[in-house]
């Protein structure tokens, strides 16, 4: 979608730059590299040992400084701070991809020596903490279930409540919800788990369950998904709205028909982050749930497992079989998010508008 | 008539979150009163924490103290980080590359916690004793970076780093969202005028992303603030004020309910409830504060702002 | 001796292995009575049903063990234990959420009365069923035989010895060369009955030293707290210099040392035989309070006998005397028939327990057995 701007701004930075002024060499950036480098390995040498760490980090300053004193002194400050930025940009992102690439490759290593077909169909009944084997069949149900209904009741409760908020909300109910939504994405999720204990158990007699495990997750999940869609709603531009009012289409056909598809993708996301949110959250579904190491599909009696406690619990344990189960959990709790994820995206990009 | 039902069905909805509000602060004060009456310590300034004792005496002070560092700590590594991500993968990347990194990290932000608090613990807190040495060797001067005791495990500053890894994506992926949005107009508006890549994102990016930056940001202090399991994995949890975030120490209100819910007595219990609401209360502050900025901006907000 | 413990290991072992099919048992008492769920375990008609328990994570092992030998005997029951902590697993009872608790201390006080409501109006009973010794597990390079004293260990955890190469420890271990290091202490930083028991043992045994009232919060200043007993056990692990407690069972899973205690009787080392001994010198003190047959104990934290551990715990079940649901009393007697029986008890040696002593499994399955 952005296919012809980004090319054009290059064309644009290219044409400005060749026409008007003096620029780097091509290849600025591995020169700056190796005087850095140079100056780097002299620092070393003379000074106590930096270890490798510290040399990075010496490096990468004395690189900064190169290429931004040579192109300062060539193209001048505009150009100079230019390449700074970029430098720095993709630094940032470099250190965050390091970073990311390392959890993710620990759980999928630590997480496939313990991984078998036979870890998604088998359950943990009567196999013992200390031994190899068993799995989390009856977690992913649980977990596929009580997230699944908690989205059930939250989206279309948050998705007008943003609705509300963006296209209707005038006076101080709105600016009362608004700061409450607000207020409500700092509960913090055992807090979440303490008030559905209380009410739903405590107050109302209910056993605990994986229904009352969705009533938590979905006040986790309200705030976030109002305020992506509310996020999402505002960009829609006003032309579109009014375009559509002037063919005489009253409000409410407006906003379903036209905002709402809109931003559907970024409400999708929004969504998914929500999910992402809960899906793994623990501390609520301890207070909520009854741990179980067998099978029960009935979300709304007995106890029932998900994939979090079952992380939670293998790690409790504490055994080296169990700890790896863990991360084989850890590994299955990943790949439940990443394909709901790849699917929601597929429909969004199915569902997206024509227009770009 | 179909926009008045519609009407009344979003407006119900709003109300839906009000008294889902009152209720959840209705009872989060209900059940702390017992530990606010029975409570021999000053419930601000006391840092130990002994509810249960006869007679009950405890404070929030370490664990406020321990919340507001270890989530300003890992603020502070992830914001920049996370915004040049965004940008990066916005303005820098190469186009097909693009797609696939936004994806990337939007997958990360759905990677649940209790993952980075496993990974943390498991495998972040044995590669940490380099870089906090370091940190002890060369800014120990700096007494938050000072170790006195020679052991730099479970600390606050490991805390952070995996916060901070934490709410990485989720401030990215929010970020990246809001910088899609950027007009293509502004952009192509200000390198037609010859501004370098730098300077169209700081006149045309910026500005416009600006609320969207911030309300992700303040969605990650929020997860940041609340989250639990990770940080109980790794924190020492101890009740004292300790300015040397590398030594084994700290506590946060979160973690602490998470650790202290199973053995508590009655009182015990009612106290823990008091913090949450504390932490509660220091949310609804943080957004106050974030509300107020974004006010400020409203201009760039676009509909009805 | 040496018999016994093997059989206990290959009960165990044939527990573990799931090959208590059908209506065969170990102890070979079986004989093929017409009962609900058609088998015997124990010594214990199978019952059929689902019931739920929850509370002390001390006994987590010995009740998975359990349930899994229990649901491999006995097709049609399913029990569900959720290790929640010893304070939820009285309140989930008290809430009548759960068939019966695991507690790491005996109920009692206000406690009985609010939890009467549910039993028919008859107070409930504490069944001591787990047996546990609290080992004081070290890393230290080349030191494979550390004793230490009440005195010594309340100094450590108390941050009054903070070295390795202290005269105090050095006095109580002549033969080792212990290095010039700090020492890194661990303790728990969740509420656990562990500390509860470790620390009652100081408060009884060093009171000097260990100035701090007893109880399942860490209350001393210093050291490093870690989740759970298993996070206690990996940072010993993986910390040079350290030294913590955990329960018995950690120190053989993980590969652990754990220190010989000298209560003043000479060194014991922790296992299964010298806990066994220790525990044989607790005293049942019924709770006049509880229900009739209730069987709270008292440790004796000081015994002196250099062949009984002291560092001990013991965890109840607390359960209705009277007034159980009629869908849960079967399978609730049933199982605890099971686990109060000799071949039940057998089983926790294998796995870091301690075998009740003989004579108070008798008194501990006849609790059960008048349970109604």
């Amino acid at each position: 979608m952005s296919v012809t701007d980004r090319d054009d701004a290059e064309v644009l930075e290219g044409l400005s730059s060749q026409l008007a002024m003096k620029t780097l060499p091509r290849f600025a950036a591995g020169y700056s590299a190796l005087i850095a480098a140079a100056l780097t390995a002299v620092i070393v040498a003379l000074t106590p040992a930096q270890g490798i760490a510290g040399s990075l980090v010496i490096l990468f300053l004395l690189y900064m400084v190169v290429q931004t004193g040579w192109s300062f002194a060539v193209e001048g400050r505009r150009f100079a701070v230019d390449r700074l930025a970029t430098t720095l940009v993709t630094t940032m992102f470099m250190i965050a991809l390091a970073a990311l690439v390392w959890i993710i490759t620990s759980v999928v290593i630590r997480g496939l020596s313990s991984f078998s077909v036979d870890f998604l169909t088998s359950t943990m009944r009567n196999v013992s903490p200390l031994r190899e084997g068993g799995g989390l069949l009856h977690a992913l149900v649980g977990t596929l279930e009580q997230v699944g209904m908690a989205a059930l009741i939250a989206v279309p409760i948050s998705i007008l409540v943003a609705i509300y908020l963006v296209e209707y909300g005038r006076g101080k109910l709105s600016t009362w919800v608004t700061f409450f939504v607000d207020v409500m994405t700092g509960v913090p999720s055992i807090v979440a788990g303490l008030f559905i204990y209380t009410f739903w158990v405590l107050t109302f007699g209910f056993e605990r369950s994986g229904f009352a495990a969705s009533l938590a997750l979905t006040i986790l999940m309200i705030p976030v998904i109002v305020r992506s869609t509310e996020e999402m709603l505002k960009i829609v531009p006003n032309d579109l709205r009014e375009a559509s009012y002037a063919l005489g289409v009253p409000k409410w056909k407006t906003i379903l028909r036209i905002v709402i598809p809109t931003a559907f993708g970024g409400i999708v996301t929004g969504i998914m982050l929500s999910i992402a949110r809960v899906a793994g959250e623990t501390a609520p579904l301890l207070l909520t749930t009854f741990l179980s190491q067998s099978m029960n599909g009935n979300l709304m009696a007995g106890p029932q497992a998900s994939i979090p406690t079952f992380v939670w619990d293998q790690i409790s344990s504490g055994t080296p079989a169990s700890i790896d189960r863990a991360w084989a959990g850890a590994l299955v709790l990943i790949l439940v998010v990443v394909i709901f994820y790849g699917l929601a995206r597929l429909v969004a990009k199915l569902t997206a508008p024509a227009s770009e | 008539m179909g926009d008045r039902v519609f009407t009344n069905l979003t407006r119900l909805a709003g109300i839906f979150v009000l008294v889902l509000m009152a209720a959840i602060g209705a009872f989060l004060v209900w059940k702390a009163i017992p530990a606010f009456r029975d409570n021999t310590g000053n419930f601000f300034t006391t840092q130990e924490w002994f509810p249960d004792a006869s007679p009950p005496f405890f404070g929030i002070a370490a664990l406020a103290f321990g919340t507001a560092i270890s989530s300003v700590v890992a603020m502070v590594i992830a914001v920049p980080v996370a915004i040049g991500t965004a940008l990066f993968i916005g303005f820098y990347a190469s186009r097909r590359i693009a797609t696939s990194l936004g994806f990337i990290i939007d997958v990360l932000a759905a990677v649940p916690s209790i993952i980075y608090g496993l990974w943390g613990l498991q495998v972040l807190m044995l590669h940490m004793d380099g870089i906090t040495k370091w940190l002890n060797d060369y800014l120990g001067f700096i007494p938050l970076f000072r170790n006195e005791i020679g052991i730099y495990t479970k600390s606050i500053f490991i805390a952070s780093v995996v916060l901070a890894i934490m709410i990485l994506p989720t401030i990215s992926a929010l970020s990246r969202e809001v910088f899609l949005q950027v007009p293509r107009s502004h952009r192509e508006a200000s390198l037609a005028l010859g501004a370098t890549r730098w300077e169209m994102i700081r006149m045309a990016v910026i500005p416009f992303g600006r609320p969207g930056v911030i309300s992700a940001t303040m969605l990650g202090l929020g997860r940041a603030l609340g989250e639990t399991i990770a940080v109980a994995l790794i924190l020492s949890a101890a009740f004292e004020i300790n300015w040397h975030i590398t030594e084994p120490s700290g506590n946060t209100f979160a973690a602490n309910i998470a650790l202290k819910w199973n053995e508590a007595g009655p009182i015990g219990l009612s106290a823990l409830i008091a913090s949450g609401l504390i932490l509660f209360i220091i949310t609804l502050v943080v957004n106050m504060i974030a509300r107020a900025i974004i006010a400020k901006h409203k201009e760039f907000s676009g509909a009805n702002g | 001796m040496k018999i016994a413990r093997s059989t206990k290991v290959a009960a165990f072992a044939a527990a573990g292995a799931l090959a208590l099919v059908g209506c065969s048992s170990d102890s070979g008492s079986s004989s093929e009575s017409p009962a609900a769920g058609g088998g015997q375990i124990g010594g214990a008609d199978c019952a059929t049903g689902t019931i739920k328990a929850s509370g002390s994570s001390a006994q987590k092992n010995a009740m998975t063990e359990w349930i899994n030998a229990y649901q491999t005997a006995c097709e049609g029951a399913t029990i569900e234990y959720s290790p929640s902590g010893s304070s939820a697993g009285r309140a989930d009872f008290i809430n009548n959420q759960v068939a019966f608790a695991g507690s790491d201390s005996a109920m009692e006080g206000d406690e009985l009365q609010q939890a009467a409501a549910r039993c028919d109006a008859t107070p409930p009973i504490n069944i001591p069923m787990v047996g546990g010794a609290i080992a004081l597990t070290y890393n230290l390079e080349g030191v494979d035989n550390l004793v230490l004293t009440p005195d010594v260990t309340a100094k450590i955890f108390n941050n009054e010895i903070t070295n390795w190469n202290d005269p105090a420890l050095a006095e109580v271990n002549p033969e080792v060369s212990l290095p010039d290091a700090p020492i890194a202490q661990f303790h728990r930083s969740d509420g656990s009955g562990t500390t509860d028991n470790f620390t009652q043992w100081m408060a009884a045994t060093a009171p000097d030293a260990w100035p701090y009232e007893p109880g399942s919060d860490w209350t001393a200043k210093g050291g490093q707290g870690s989740k759970g007993s298993d996070g206690v056990a990996a940072s010993v692990k993986s910390t040079p210099n350290s030294i913590g407690y955990v329960e018995l069972s950690f120190v053989e899973t993980q590969g652990l040392k754990a220190a010989s205690v000298d209560n003043g009787g000479g060194p014991v080392a922790p296992n299964a035989d010298t806990a066994t001994a220790g525990l044989a010198s607790a005293k049942v003190t019924p709770n006049p309070d509880a229900g009739e047959g209730d069987l709270t104990m008292e440790i004796d934290y000081a015994v002196q006998d250099s062949a009984a551990y002291p560092v001990l715990l013991l965890t109840y079940e607390i359960v209705c005397q009277s007034g159980n649901a009629a869908d849960t009393l079967p399978l609730t007697q049933s199982f605890l028939t099971y686990t109060a029986s000799t071949e039940g008890q057998s089983m926790l040696s294998g796995i870091g327990y301690v075998p009740l002593p003989g004579e108070l499994e008798t008194q501990v399955a006849d609790a059960v057995n008048s349970l109604s």
